[in-house]
């Protein structure tokens, strides 16, 4: 199997059954001391993970993992709670940097580049790399502050038009402008759960990013709030690439290409989404799916 | 199963006992207040009796002839004003003839009024030759007396006084010579052994000056202090132990701090002593560890989640600090710095060290000038044996307590305008 890396594809026909042309791709054990099976790789990866082992202090929380994620896919992260989903999406753009116990060895590449090389800088590879956390955390500024503020401080426009023109289609891309056009000055603390999500996402968008990293972008909000987002992210993907923690397995099978199913620290299956939620190959994934685990 | 037995809606014993224990928690909450408000209300009314009369002074109008024998002298500063203050009030009692009874009745009037009657004529050195009605100040035992402070029915002996002084008083009042005025002295001068000259000026100064320094000072270095510990330090153990010295430093008496200004700032560095300058860095030494826990307190409070977004969108560790964290730490920081400030004002005993306890007529003009600060101005006012400086030293706290109330409505307030909710 491969996933579609054109972008001119159409957006919702990504996984083609296709044979595997990929040499690292097999819809076998890739790496059976890892017990890491399914289609971990891809052919032009956006982001790759070689063998990440992330210690907070003694304790490991992610136990040699390798993943790539593609460019225009959305990849789902599902698993049992603690089991470091969490932990291994804040290592795509460094933000376990702030956390002063936390050791991350292995490496991890953005188009090529290991961003854990001493000589990258985290501000440009967090304004590649954005991210979406769980619980809405809009700046208590106006909503219109709040999605100018990455452009401004990447320098991204040099007058006020061009700024606006950002503000105006990150808020349609999210799908909130028409709800806000007429307030841009009120506080974004004002809104509701639900807009205070996509105004966070219009946000991490606002910088132009390749990647959004989501930690369970949808676990606060009501279904309506929730099918909003998650036609955001199936908008999104045509652009950019989503990694997406959730807890809930319908979401990971309606807004994902792939489906990655973690278990205390270990990866134990990547694949195709539908595949993984029909005919899981490893029976931890299985059981976790049926329901008779977490 | 009793609990299923009992109705809802019909409690218990237990329920009922623990119900009379919330009441009787609540009656005694409701009791400890009104206790401490009772010591309030005292405390605010025994000053305010005491002091609210040194706001009004009592004045007498004397006919002054500036006769032209008085100002022979080249320099018109040196003429004989006091004696041209006597014979005024001399002429305006003519029956007065002894030496005794003369003495006694120059005794009404302030020395204060020499001096006035000098400014007068350097204002204007045309009115010499004329005659004018002026109001000068009564002396403070006059004052005291009018303000019924001394008791009238006294026997003569014990009274400050005397029988033949309250007649000539008497006769003030009938003949409209005698007045009680606002007293804008009290207001616009230094301090005085006279106490009817004796005004807070002089002190409020001198505050003014100590805690601009302590403010510019402190402020600053409490801040970036509080910043730098909270945000960049790396947890090892340097940090720890400056932590723990901060947290020390707050519980230092505050004398040592001015042993240490003594020490170092007066004998080592050579700042002169006696001045708001010494007395605003000893106070800012003082004032730092408040400012710098204050501050951490608020930095703390910040949720992460506002420093996860802003890392989130590529903001470097200094745009996160600056741009989110530090302008929603500012109100908690600033009512940090209001009560350290507020501590600062109300302080003495680091300033007695450091030579501000010094008697100081002048109103200082400058930062380097010698000073007096408002408590220590208090504290020279009580330990005065005039009955007069009694009701100063009230007086004094009044305006030391109008301050402070206003620093600390003012810091809530900032707080209230600058709070940004989420
Ligand atoms: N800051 C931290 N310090 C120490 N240990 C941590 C820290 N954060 C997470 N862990 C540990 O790392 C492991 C993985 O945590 P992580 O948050 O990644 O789980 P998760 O899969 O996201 O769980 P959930 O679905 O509940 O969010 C857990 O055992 C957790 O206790
Ligand atoms: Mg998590």
């Amino acid at each position: 199997m491969e996933i579609a890396t054109n972008p001119t594809d159409t957006p919702f026909s990504i996984i083609m059954p296709k044979p595997i042309d990929h040499e690292n791709s097999s819809d076998q054990i890739v790496q059976p001391d890892r017990e890491t099976v399914g289609i971990p790789f891809v052919k032009h990866p956006r982001m790759s993970c070689r063998d990440v082992v992330v210690r907070y202090g003694d304790k490991q929380a992610i136990n040699s993992i390798s993943i790539d994620v593609g460019k225009n896919e959305a990849l789902a992260m599902i698993g049992p709670s603690g089991c470091g989903k969490s932990t291994f999406l804040r290592c795509l753009n460094r933000m376990n940097d702030t956390i002063p116990s936390c050791r991350v060895e292995g490496s991890i590449c953005l188009d090529g580049i290991d961003i854990y090389d001493p000589a990258t800088d985290v501000v440009p590879l967090r304004a590649r790399v954005g991210m979406v956390f769980q619980k809405p955390n809009p700046f208590p500024k106006s909503i219109y502050d709040n999605v100018a503020y990455g452009p401004q401080i990447h320098g991204l426009t040099s007058t006020k038009a061009e700024l606006d023109t950002i503000v105006e289609t990150s808020l349609s891309k999210a799908g909130l402008w028409d709800e806000v056009k007429d307030r841009l000055q009120e506080p974004g603390t004002g809104l509701s759960g639900g807009q205070q999500q996509r105004l966070c996402i219009a946000r991490a968008i606002a910088v132009s990013p390749e990647v959004i990293l989501m930690d369970e972008p949808c676990s606060a909000l009501d279904p309506i709030a929730t099918a909003k987002v998650e036609e955001l992210i199936a908008e999104l993907r045509t652009q950019y690439s989503i990694v997406i923690v959730t807890h809930a397995m319908q979401q990971a099978a309606r807004v994902s290409q792939r489906t990655a199913y973690f278990h205390l620290g270990d990866l134990v299956e990547v694949g195709a989404t539908d595949k993984v939620f029909t005919n899981p190959l490893h029976k931890l994934t299985e059981d976790y799916i049926t329901g008779r685990f977490g | 199963m009793s609990t299923t037995k009992n109705n809802l809606l019909t409690p218990d014993k237990a329920l009922k006992k623990r119900y009379r224990a919330e009441k009787r928690f609540q009656r005694m909450g409701i009791f400890a207040i009104f206790i401490s408000l009772c010591f309030i209300v005292f405390l605010f009314t025994t000053i305010i009796t005491d002091g609210y009369t040194a706001f009004t002074q009592t004045y007498i109008e004397l006919d002054v002839h500036f006769d032209k024998k008085y100002f022979m002298e080249e320099n018109l500063a040196n003429a004989n004003f006091p004696s041209l203050v006597k014979h005024s009030l001399y002429a305006m009692f003519p029956q007065v003839k002894s030496r005794r009874d003369k003495k006694m009745l120059k005794k009404l009037i302030s020395p204060a009024a020499a001096y006035t009657l000098q400014q007068m004529v350097k204002d204007d050195p045309k009115i010499i030759g004329s005659s004018k009605k002026i109001w000068v100040l009564a002396d403070d035992d006059v004052d005291m007396m009018i303000k019924g402070k001394i008791n009238r029915n006294l026997n003569n002996q014990n009274r400050r006084i005397k029988d033949l002084q309250l007649a000539w008083i008497d006769t003030l009042i009938k003949e409209g010579k005698l007045e009680k005025r606002f007293n804008t002295q009290f207001f616009t001068s230094g301090d005085s052994r006279e106490p009817e000259l004796a005004g807070i000026l002089g002190a409020l100064a001198g505050s003014f000056f100590t805690l601009l320094i302590t403010l510019s000072l402190s402020f600053p270095i409490g801040v970036a202090t509080a910043v730098y510990l909270e945000e960049f330090a790396p947890a090892n153990k340097w940090t720890d132990l400056i932590e723990v010295n901060i947290n020390n430093l707050a519980a230092v008496p505050s004398i040592i701090f001015g042993l240490l200004g003594l020490a170092i700032f007066i004998n080592f560095w050579g700042i002169p002593r006696s001045t708001p300058l010494i007395g605003g860095i000893v106070l800012a030494l003082m004032t730092l560890p408040t400012i710098i826990i204050a501050g951490r307190a608020s930095l703390k409070s910040i949720p992460p989640s506002i420093r996860e977004a802003a890392l989130g969108v590529g903001a470097s560790k200094m745009q996160t600090v600056f741009h989110h964290v530090l302008p929603l730490a500012m109100p908690g920081m600033l009512t940090g710095t209001i009560i350290g400030m507020a501590q600062a004002l109300g302080e003495t005993a680091p300033l007695l060290m450091i030579g501000m306890v010094a008697f100081i007529a002048d109103v200082p003009a400058s930062l380097t000038d010698p000073a007096a600060v408002l408590p220590v101005q208090i504290y020279l006012w009580a330990d005065s044996p005039e009955r007069a400086f009694t009701e100063k030293t009230s007086a004094a706290i009044m305006i030391l307590l109008a301050f402070l109330i206003s620093m600390n409505s003012l810091s809530v307030y900032l707080r209230k305008k600058f709070e940004i909710k989420w």
